[in-house]
């Protein structure tokens, strides 16, 4: 066993473990702490497929990012963890059967002699050169355009559509409309003239 | 050494725990996302594998994309449960019963 086989097969324990503690862990932000190991160990994987680029941004956006707005929105909640932990026991010989099933069902495709996955079982290792930001940056900006721009746009709705259905007004508090201050007139707007009677 | 099996094995059991954990949590709106994550991060694994034992870059490209996608899907789906949790006072999925579905 080679010391590469052995670093993947600790770092496979290490992820398999943490996402079955994310799906079993009573607190929420304990389930999502061990979210951030998973994606961890899994970028630390993703290293020794050669996938370097993605590696770092899976830790730098994903980590870095949107496991912290998901700890962010989990203490801001105050949920009642007891009622939603209802009816844990009882789904869980149904889960263990419907996982189970699927994991074997997809053992058997890959792991059978028809998959040709031996076919690819020696790759050799890119020399110390290969810069693997660079070859998907040329592919990326090249062939990839539109549908790079295409996720930059859906980025762009995801901003407008969170800041939209978060946002409120609050009555009580007061705010300052520039258009209605640009637009006000010398005269009528700021003077009122008042008729009154000659008081002596 | 390293085998594609290897990583494509890994892959299905990151999407079975996963699925696995839809049907315990099936109440905790925030557990399914999570769950939902882990699901994209194990087709991530297999799409950085066939890459890698291919030698094509296009298969990371396609991970860069689900990323963005799975980014933005998080990002709203969070605004969505607190908009929720704002107007509801729970996350309870079977309280969300106001559309009489």
């Amino acid at each position: 066993m080679t010391f590469e086989l052995f670093v993947f097969y600790v770092f496979s324990a290490i992820l398999v473990f943490a996402a079955a503690m994310v799906i079993t862990r009573r607190n929420p932000v304990h389930s999502t702490l061990f979210l951030v190991l998973a994606f961890f160990t899994s970028a630390a994987i993703w290293l020794l497929a050669e996938a370097e680029f993605l590696a770092i941004v899976l830790v730098l956006v994903y980590v870095g990012a949107v496991m912290v707005l998901f700890l962010f929105v989990v203490m801001m909640l105050d949920i009642d963890i007891a009622t939603l932990r209802a009816g844990f026991v009882r789904n869980l010989p149904l889960a263990i059967l419907i996982a189970l099933a699927m994991a074997v069902e997809i053992f058997l495709v890959i792991g059978s002699g028809g998959f040709g996955g031996e076919r690819y079982a020696e790759v050799m290792a890119h020399t110390a050169e290969y810069d693997n930001t660079a070859a998907l940056g040329s592919v990326l900006y090249t062939e990839y355009m539109y549908p790079f721009e295409i996720a930059a746009v859906i980025l762009l709705v995801a901003i407008i559509a969170a800041i939209g259905l978060t946002m409120r007004r609050r009555p009580e508090t007061k705010y300052q409309d520039p258009s209605r201050q640009v637009r006000v007139k010398k005269g009528a707007d700021r003077i009122s003239v008042l008729k009154m009677d000659v008081e002596d | 050494m390293l085998a594609l099996t290897d990583f494509l094995m890994l892959g299905a059991i990151l999407f079975s725990l996963s699925v696995a954990g839809i049907f315990l949590n099936r109440k905790n709106v925030i557990i399914l996302l999570m769950c939902i994550e882990l699901m994209l991060l194990a087709v991530n694994i297999n799409f950085v594998a066939f890459s890698h034992f291919h030698g094509d870059t296009v298969g990371q490209v396609f991970v860069f994309f689900i990323l963005t996608v799975a980014a933005a899907e998080a990002a709203i789906g969070l605004a969505i449960l607190v908009v929720l949790f704002r107007n509801r006072r729970t996350i309870n999925v079977e309280d969300l019963d106001t559309l009489k579905g």
